[in-house]
């Protein structure tokens, strides 16, 4: 357990917000329950190819103190062309000066979670969806609850312009540790899109972002999220998003991997009443040195619920991809319909792809059905191109962009998806982001 | 415009063409008939670069240059065209835009400026007449889920757009039908001219009486044996290939 002394001390040392306050005791528990089980190694099956010991073992802090980042140092960051409703965090703490919210309709919030501590929806949810069995990652970012997003979208009302919240780690200073803690609650027959973008400013020191997202759809409502990972290749990025859907709700979620070091993605979707439908949604590209792993969970626990779930990776160089899908059909829930389907594509030898299914079904009037494959790239396509005149790179990037552009074109809001698109072909062509 | 000599290449260890010679001048349409396996694909796919097979022996010489020493993509900036015995399907990535890139790469190679979106709609707009082609197809991802003579018309097609100066048509009349067929032979002959050379490669004599050959070249075990006017396809066709092979047969005892 030596690998928790410096979080020991970096916890003792932690004054947080009024929110952390108010959250003392379950802070202190979670700290407690974290430093018993201690960082996950590769021995638990769950992490047996993500190997965090660089983060067990990283003197990584947060910071406290307003930092002094411009707007034109993220303005790279922003989606060109458009003024969508923004709010920027800059190692965790909100930035106002940063942020840009517009008029609301009534009841609509689009804020920090400290300034709402005493919202009926944060009282009710905050850890409460990622909670106690959520594994030790959730427990050491619950023991730091401090600030984050707070989307609340009142019975009946629909936003159509999307809410971008960024997360921006500068680590200057030094190696930084960030736990952005989210809350989405989208209430009876709510409607709205988010966009979570995680950044990074400096190469120097080691960033360490440990995220969660907890979101309630409640019955009828239709909650999008596109979660976008750009922290650079000196990031750790350790993200939880937690969903529980009711009634008749409607879940999509996008999760696009293009940077960092080690990214771990960790999806939990609970279909808790009848009729709801999660589509999951998924890309990365990886290269260089870096690993990504996805895990995603979809708990069927009641009858004639959907989920709908596609992750593609290209994996060049030596990166590391990793996949791990469970889909849990619980004895109740007949009429299940469950899809997943992994594909993976290979540039080159050092490349490679760890990709399991899991599908534990308990009821036997169910539909679910799984694929997964990894292979190379199309030689025949990739001739046929080059036998056209277009050049070899070109030609690759075209299928590249073809395999792994039906993922993109899933996402709604057409800026996101255009810059998106480009960002994936500059990666693809091995260009820094 | 091509000259090959005593070509030998050969897939996974086993030699195909066996010392093939062939020589095409500017303008002139050459038909290569012989017996399915003789090697008629595989000169195809050598002249366009495909890396699986390995040459031997030989020399391929394309206006002057070493055509063996090239990319598959420098032979078609240079003025190299297959139509494909079995086009491939590529999900995802549009006729339209395929294309585009294509013509402007091939642009680019020769020191022309890229063609503008409004430039190139009407430059497509007049070559998808010479096959027929309508504007749907060039907006559906290249030949997926397109039928054999639509695959088929798509290749003439994209000929016409990156005007080529050799031309190397491999079996480009096999399943099609009689409509399909002569829509196809019109749009071959639309592009001929004096200074663009055909290699048309196919099992039957039909197609070249809707293209007709200068020459007609039998390859039979890897090698040209038998080279005549557009007579030797008719009796081909009359009389099929095994006199062919007899008459190779008793003149290697
Ligand atoms: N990939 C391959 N591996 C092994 N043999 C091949 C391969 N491709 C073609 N061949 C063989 O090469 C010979 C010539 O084939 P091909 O050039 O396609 O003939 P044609 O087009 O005249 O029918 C045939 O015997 C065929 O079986
Ligand atoms: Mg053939």
């Amino acid at each position: 357990m030596s690998t928790v002394t410096n979080y020991t001390r970096t916890f003792e040392d932690f004054s947080g917000t009024g929110l952390s306050n108010d959250f003392m005791p379950v802070r202190k528990e979670a700290f407690k329950r974290f430093s018993a089980k201690g960082f996950p190694t590769t021995k638990d099956e769950e992490w047996k190819y993500t190997n965090i010991a660089a983060v067990a073992a990283g003197e990584f802090r947060p910071t406290e103190s307003t930092n002094t980042v411009s707007l034109a140092a993220i303005d790279p960051f922003l989606l060109a062309g458009t003024s969508i409703h923004r709010l920027v965090f800059i190692n965790g703490n909100y930035v106002e000066a940063l942020s840009n919210v517009k008029a609301l309709p009534a009841g609509v919030i689009f804020g920090k979670l400290s300034e709402n501590r005493t919202h009926s929806a944060v009282k009710k949810h905050l850890a409460a969806i990622a909670g106690k069995s959520s594994g030790a990652m959730v427990d050491l970012n619950t023991a730091f609850i401090a600030e984050g997003a707070f989307v609340f979208v009142p019975a009946n009302v629909c936003i159509d312009e999307p809410v971008h919240l960024l997360f921006v780690n500068d680590t200057t200073a030094h190696p930084t540790m960030v736990s952005p803690r989210n809350l989405f609650v989208a209430e009876t027959g709510a409607k709205v899109q988010i966009i979570e973008s995680f950044h990074s400013i400096g190469t120097v020191n080691h960033g360490f972002t440990n995220a969660v997202t907890e979101v309630v759809t409640e019955k009828n409502a239709l909650l999008d999220l596109t979660k976008v990972q750009l922290e650079n290749s000196a990031a750790y990025h350790i993200g939880f998003t937690a969903a529980r859907q009711h009634s008749q709700s409607e879940f999509h979620i996008t999760t696009i991997t293009l940077d960092g070091a080690i990214v771990r993605n960790n999806l939990n979707i609970l279909l808790a009443e009848e009729h709801c439908t999660a589509y999951l949604y998924g890309l990365y590209c990886v290269n260089g040195n870096q690993l990504v792993d996805n895990h995603s969970l979809v708990d069927h626990a009641v009858p004639n619920c959907q989920s709908n779930e596609l992750y593609k990776g290209i994996i060049d160089e030596k990166g590391q991809g990793v996949f791990n899908g469970k889909i849990f059909v619980r004895k109740d829930a007949q009429k299940t319909n469950a899809y997943q389907s992994n594909k993976n594509i290979l540039l080159s030898d050092d490349a490679s792809m760890n990709t399991k299914p899991q599908l534990e079904i308990f009821a036997d009037d169910v539909k679910c059905s799984h694929g997964t494959t990894t292979g190379q790239l199309d030689e025949e396509a990739l001739f046929y191109l080059r036998s056209r005149g277009i050049g070899e790179d070109n030609a690759k990037a075209f299928l590249n962009t073809a395999f792994a552009g039906d993922v993109i074109q899933k996402i709604a809001f057409e800026p996101l998806r255009d810059r998106l698109m480009e960002m994936m072909q500059k990666k693809l062509k091995r260009q820094s982001l | 415009m091509l000259t090959i000599k005593n070509l030998h290449a050969r897939i996974e260890e086993k030699e195909i063409l066996r010392g093939l010679s062939l020589d095409i001048k500017p303008g002139e349409v050459h038909a290569i008939m012989g017996p399915n396996g003789s090697g008629k694909s595989t000169l195809a796919s050598v002249l366009a670069g495909r890396e699986d097979y390995e040459v031997t022996d030989g020399t391929i010489s394309f206006n002057n240059e070493d055509l063996l020493e090239m990319s598959p993509e420098d032979r078609a900036r240079k003025g190299l065209f297959l139509a494909f015995q079995y086009p491939v399907e590529i999900p995802g990535v549009s006729n339209a835009n395929f294309l585009k890139t294509a013509v402007n790469e091939i642009r680019k190679s020769r020191g022309q400026e890229a063609m503008d979106s409004k430039d190139f709609l009407a430059m497509m707009k007049e070559k998808m007449k010479l096959v027929e082609m309508d504007k749907a197809m060039t907006q559906r991802s290249v030949n997926e889920g397109f039928s054999g003579g639509e695959k088929k018309r798509n290749e003439v097609f994209q000929m016409a757009m990156l005007e080529p100066s050799l031309c190397v048509l491999d079996e480009t009349d096999s399943g099609l039908d009689i409509d399909a067929l002569r829509i196809v032979a019109n749009g071959v002959n639309a592009l001929r001219d004096k200074n663009r050379s055909f290699v048309v490669i196919t099992h039957y004599q039909r197609l070249l009486d809707y293209i007709v050959p200068d020459v007609v070249h039998v390859l039979y075990k890897g090698r040209i044996v038998k080279t005549g006017t557009k007579e030797l396809a008719l009796e081909l066709e009359e009389k099929g290939y095994d006199w062919i092979k007899e008459e190779v047969e008793s003149a290697a005892i």
